[in-house]
């Protein structure tokens, strides 16, 4: 019941959008619907706590402590993204920036996109986790192109490309699987596909050929994930998109695509009793992880460098769930979480220092203390917690990471450490500019609506504070499922 | 010397087809021409379909091969044939590759596609497993066509032909996939070649081209 009112509000939301998302009150009614969607996921997400993994829909649909957790934190950050836009698409479209016909088509997308996100994460079959990551590509792609600028243009066709070849390896991939699970599990059809009946037979299946089906799954939602050298999509279309895309982009739509490596690495470990896939998730996020804090200096566009700190802190999760185990599974959920509600929220206030300055380039963003201090004090804020600075949560999640670092792989714990400390130093002498400089504007008149950005750094701050029992029950629990050495 | 049934010799003809279509294809500067040949290998991949379902007596497959016939071989090449004529795009400007260069680079490919299938061919337990080797190859020369070639046209129909070879893949691997998938799968090219169609409007509303060159300003700063 809450799983079906989960997936069918976003998309009768979609529908509705169509008609009337051009209207004077659709923002609201887009709110709305993602207040029902939270409401939903709340509602399922209690059902698991309390009754343990389930199983519906004829096993098409799978819930346990790994997904719904992301489903949680999905729906929240829909809400709070859904929040945010209201009045910032409303200043879009004053500034001419934006035509009705194309806030409906926003209003519209953005529903379909989080039907995409939800249903790649809920179901159990894995072709038709690859039917919605490709969805949620195809509904974003018109968002990133939304203000029709020729950046923008280039962006989404990049974006479009790069994801559309990177999905198609992923089908292939899903199709090897496929073919393995048809040999153990007999009969073909709908049940060789089903992940909980290929996690029962997982030992069985034929190594080689799920080794080769790993390598098509990691690259091709490795693509969407942003592990470099696969990245070069995400900068872009995080730039010339609209804001609180950007954010959805960041936040959410990489979790989703790791969320799908993770599921497939549990298969493809199960078989191989190797370290191939621990060797290569651990390999691709630590090359992420390097170079994306090596070009996080080169950055002009305030965008453009939270893009690039999003390709660095997926690569520390990547390499996370490469060393396994529970600690470092436990690490890189809490950092998935934490991260996604710090670059929204960073997003959030760099959109509204964007609009009110009018401009994306970071030189010429200075003095927002003076400016908004509300705006200013979240940027720095937010910046202090990506960086990973304590209390912050990320401080919690990189500690555990880097300390199970120097433990199980030890070469690899000083690199880290080094792309951290670059990463810190390229961001920090970026914004501190930005946010204490000289200013000759005027302060503005009345301070941005900025509650989603707080919200979500409280929750950082907390996490980084003190973990619920129930919540670290719950990580742990995943953390369990997800297994490793 | 082994003796093939017929049914046998005509799926292998299909898959041989297959390769030959992709090919051509990869020489193919004429976007119009493309187009066609994309109907083509289309329509050998609902044939190759219908044999096997014939064949095999599995239900889905005729769907399937139905769905093929509809979809890749009428409704996507109208639509492109469509754009095509509204964008008067219909040259391809010189790969960056010449001809003969690709071609020998797409035999290496091939080579690499059948070592690549070795392992699926020995597990797989269809009729068709030999076919996957070819498959592979088709998946990777629509790749070496999307690298080299400049044009957004172009790039889309390596794109779709790529998405040919990786449902021939499943076909000859597993007979198909579940039919919820395909389903799914039919829908997403549906919409991706509709989302591309209303993209090329507004690059060329902007660019007054559709040649990918002027997307290139988004390089990395200094």
């Amino acid at each position: 019941m809450e799983l079906l009112l989960l997936l069918t509000l976003p998309v009768a939301g979609a529908a509705l959008l169509g008609f009337i998302g051009a209207g004077r009150r659709a923002p609201e009614v887009n709110a709305l619907l993602s207040l029902g969607t939270f409401l939903a996921a709340c509602a399922l997400t209690v059902r698991v706590i309390r009754h343990g993994d389930l199983l519906l829909g004829d096993e098409q649909f799978f819930i346990d402590p790994f997904n719904v957790f992301l489903v949680a934190l999905t729906a929240f950050v829909g809400l709070t993204t859904a929040l945010f836009s209201r009045p910032y698409m409303r200043v879009e479209l004053e500034h001419g920036r934006l035509t009705p016909g194309r806030l409906r088509l926003y209003h519209s997308m953005y529903q379909l996109f989080m039907f995409t996100m939800l249903l790649a994460l809920t179901t159990n079959n894995m072709g038709l986790m690859w039917v919605a990551m490709e969805g949620a590509t195809l509904s974003t792609v018109l968002l990133v192109t939304l203000y029709r600028t020729p950046g923008s243009l280039e962006a989404g066709w990049k974006y479009f490309i790069l994801c559309g070849v990177g999905i198609a390896q992923a089908l292939f991939g899903t199709i090897l699987l496929y073919v393995a699970a048809g040999k153990v599990l007999g009969a073909q059809g709908m049940t060789a596909l089903l992940w909980t009946h290929l996690d029962a037979v997982k030992t069985q299946l034929e190594p080689t050929v799920l080794a080769l089906a790993f390598v098509f799954l990691l690259i091709g939602y490795g693509t969407k994930v942003g592990l470099v050298p696969l990245h070069s999509w995400l900068p872009d279309a995080h730039a010339e998109g609209p804001t609180p895309i950007s954010a959805v982009l960041s936040g959410l739509l990489l979790n989703v695509a790791l969320y799908a490596v993770v599921r497939s690495k549990v298969l493809v470990e199960g078989s191989l009793h190797s370290q191939l896939p621990a060797m290569m998730l651990m390999g691709f996020g630590l090359l992420s992880v390097v170079l994306a804090s090596l070009l996080l200096w080169r950055q002009r566009d305030i965008k453009r460098l939270f893009a690039y700190s999003s390709i660095e802190h997926m690569g520390i999760a990547t390499f996370a769930f490469g060393m396994g185990g529970p600690i470092a599974n436990f690490a890189a959920l809490l950092h998935m979480t934490v991260h996604s509600l710090t670059k929204s929220s960073i997003f959030f206030t760099a959109g509204h220092a964007a609009q009110k300055t009018g401009t994306q380039t970071m030189e010429r963003i200075r003095g927002l203390i003076t400016l908004s201090p509300t705006v200013g004090w979240g940027l720095m804020l937010g910046s202090l917690a990506i960086l990973g600075m304590p209390p912050f949560g990320v401080f919690t999640s990189e500690f555990l990471i880097l300390t199970t670092a120097m433990r199980a792989q030890p070469w690899a714990a000083p690199i880290l450490l080094a792309a951290l400390a670059v990463a810190f130093a390229a961001i920090f002498s970026k914004v501190q500019p930005m946010v204490f400089g000289e200013t000759t504007g005027r302060r503005l008149p009345h301070p941005p609506a900025l509650l989603p950005v707080f919200a979500h750094l409280a929750i950082v701050l907390l996490l980084g504070l003190y973990i619920p029992p129930y919540l670290a029950e719950w990580y742990r629990a995943a953390a369990h499922l997800i297994g490793g050495p | 010397m082994t003796h093939l049934p017929l049914y046998q010799q005509l799926l292998d003809t299909c898959a041989a087809l297959l390769l030959l279509l992709s090919f051509a294809m990869l020489s193919q500067r004429r976007v119009v021409t493309l187009v066609n040949l994309y109907a083509v290998q289309g329509a050998v991949l609902a044939a190759a379909t219908l044999l096997l379902a014939w064949r095999t007596g599995e239900g889905h497959l005729y769907l399937s091969a139905a769905l093929t016939l509809a979809l890749k071989v009428a409704f996507l090449p109208w639509l492109l044939h469509r754009l095509i004529r509204r964008l008067e795009v219909y040259w391809d400007t010189e790969p960056l590759l010449n001809v003969s260069g690709t071609m020998l680079v797409g035999l290496v490919i091939v080579v690499f596609a059948f070592a690549l299938a070795q392992p699926i061919t020995l597990l797989a337990s269809t009729a068709t497993r030999s076919a996957v080797g070819i498959a592979v190859s088709v998946v990777l020369l629509a790749f070496l066509m999307m690298i080299t070639r400049r044009k957004a046209m172009s790039q889309v129909i390596g794109f779709l032909s790529m998405e040919n070879g990786v449902f021939f893949g499943a076909m000859s691997a597993s007979y198909g996939m579940p039919m919820v998938v395909e389903l799914g799968v039919a829908l997403d090219v549906l919409v991706a070649v509709l989302v591309l169609g209303v993209f090329f409007f507004q690059i060329r509303e902007r660019f007054e081209s559709l040649d990918l060159h002027h997307l290139e300003a988004l390089k990395e700063h200094e």
